[in-house]
């Protein structure tokens, strides 16, 4: 007895002819082919490779918005003091309908923006009595009179400038915070506090979780990556710097970024991550899929491909 | 009667897949006429493009993740790396949509179709791990950008974009291991099953 014959499913068996093959010479070709294609590509158009920035750098170029970014992390207004999981439970982060995924697994790479971005990184400078004195005064203190002296020095911030090598803002009641955020991009400017806030663990690190998150926190980063279209809206996600055709398989990843309502959604970030994981999904079990899987016949693109075949019939 | 020599096991697994795959499958020298279209090139290519990414990655591995920026000869191998990886998935998509519209998932060709899709998605991520671990400004940017994604579908808290030590282990031994092995799987189910057939429309019969 035989089944009825699905043309999305199954397939006729082949009673025609056979042509020579020699799998290995072919084999062989390609990979000289592509080997001389990749050596031409790469002599001509080399690659990518501009330096990655540093806290040194950044401060030095913008000390101003360095000290605006140290002083979000110290007063909680900065992306990743408010970020929520894996670094904190500021906030319950993004959610996709009522699934709440990243507070779900949670905070597990913790990051205390003040002590670890600013605190702790001031205490690993030596031999500064006015700054030991001013930390044994922030240690000492009540977490009101210091979220007080911090809201002074906030409120004061807005007309920051940078001037003979010092932060200036006109402010009193700010307890130590002035001389915080100053020695703090002092001690950003000297390069000092690229390695405090990766040594924090020890001699040896390949993690640069903290430093990064700083860098984000601040507009410089951003500022370049603008610079070199590489901003989401800019289609960034596929892009890299230069003119490299960078990650284009990633077209489908950053369209769904650029329309609504992607583009306006507080959850963007979730819901374009479920939607490709659900694309991914059916395009693994495309087989499966009445409707899907008719598509090539009725297409009928296969005409174009076996057109010698077909002209043979 | 049936000895202990061939109930062992290595003496099953021989047989099963001498049944399977016999040689003049695994090497054939005759296809049916009916491959004889550009489109089949880009499966070869494909897998040409990852002897050249595997091989460019090696040597960038044997001098070290610091060696391409302080040297010429590490800037070139790594401009090699880099375009192997583009003719790679540009070969890779072609090869996909290509197999797509011949619908080759047919005639018991399904976790042929399956294990060449997982491949591209797992694929994609060591592209992805590789553009996290080349530690420039590329590199802060694309992971300070994508923690987002990571980070918001719960997978941030065990996959950190932001540790170069767990990217690039990602990227030079698991990724790379998963897409080779699948690849490898991938090719002997294609030479187990054969290259599928033109749609027959006159053909009632299930044939396999």
């Amino acid at each position: 007895m035989t089944k009825a014959f699905r043309p999305d499913v199954d397939a006729p068996e082949w009673k025609g002819g056979y042509a020579p093959y020699d799998i290995l010479k072919e084999g062989t070709i390609a990979l000289v082919v592509v080997a001389l294609l990749t050596i031409a590509l790469a002599l001509i158009f080399s690659s990518p490779d501009e330096h990655a920035v540093t806290i040194k750098s950044w401060s030095n170029a913008t000390p101003v918005d360095f000290a605006q970014t140290a002083l979000s992390e110290l007063n909680g207004t900065s992306g990743t003091a408010q970020y929520g999981a894996p670094y904190n439970t500021a906030s319950e982060g993004q959610k996709l309908g009522p699934l709440a995924l990243a507070k779900w697994a949670g905070a597990r790479i913790p990051v205390n923006t003040v002590r670890d971005f600013v605190i702790d990184p001031l205490r690993a400078l030596p031999d500064q009595p006015p700054l030991t004195q001013g930390l044994a005064t922030w240690r000492s203190a009540s977490d009101a009179t210091r979220t007080n002296w911090v809201a002074h020095y906030t409120k004061a911030a807005s007309q920051m400038t940078y001037a003979n090598g010092q932060v200036v803002v006109s402010t009193t009641n700010a307890g130590p915070v002035p001389l915080f955020i100053n020695d703090l991009t002092m001690m950003a400017r000297s390069g000092a506090l690229d390695q405090a806030l990766v040594t924090q663990h020890g001699f040896y690190t390949t993690d640069y979780t903290k430093p990064l998150l700083f860098l984000s926190d601040g507009s410089y980063l951003k500022n370049l990556a603008q610079k070199d279209h590489l901003l989401g809206t800019q289609w960034g996600m596929m892009n890299e710097t230069g003119s490299y055709p960078g990650q284009a398989w990633l077209w489908l990843y950053t369209f769904w970024y650029q329309v609504t309502p992607f583009s306006t959604s507080a959850n963007a970030d979730v819901q374009v991550w479920g939607l490709m994981m659900l694309l991914s999904v059916i395009l693994l079990f495309v087989p499966f899929i009445p409707g899907l899987r008719s598509i090539p016949r009725k297409s009928r693109v296969y005409r174009l491909i076996w057109r010698e075949h077909y002209r043979n019939l | 009667m049936t000895t202990e020599i061939d109930r062992q096991w290595t003496t099953r697994l021989r047989r099963r897949a001498e049944g399977k795959l016999p040689p003049e499958k695994l090497l054939p020298d005759t296809q049916p006429s009916y491959v004889s279209s550009w489109i089949y090139v880009f499966g070869v290519t494909t897998m040409a493009a990852l002897c050249m990414v595997i091989a460019t990655g090696c040597v960038l591995a044997i001098f070290g993740p610091q060696w391409w920026h302080t040297s010429s000869v590490g800037h070139f191998v790594n401009s090699l790396h880099l375009w192997a990886v583009e003719i790679f998935f540009f070969a890779m998509v072609i090869h996909l949509w290509g197999k797509f519209f011949m619908a080759s998932w047919r005639g018991g060709r399904t976790l042929t179709w399956m294990t060449g899709v997982v491949t591209f998605l797992a694929s994609i991520a060591a592209g992805f791990t590789g553009y996290a671990s080349q530690s420039n400004f590329d590199s802060q940017w694309i992971t300070t950008q994508a923690k987002d994604g990571i980070n918001a579908s719960g997978a941030g808290s065990f996959f950190n974009v932001l540790n170069l030590g767990q990217m690039l282990m990602w990227h030079i031994v698991l990724l790379p291991l998963v897409a080779v092995l699948l690849t490898v799987l991938h090719v002997l189910m294609v030479r187990v099953k054969g290259v599928v057939p033109p749609f027959s429309d006159e053909t009632t019969e299930v044939a396999r």
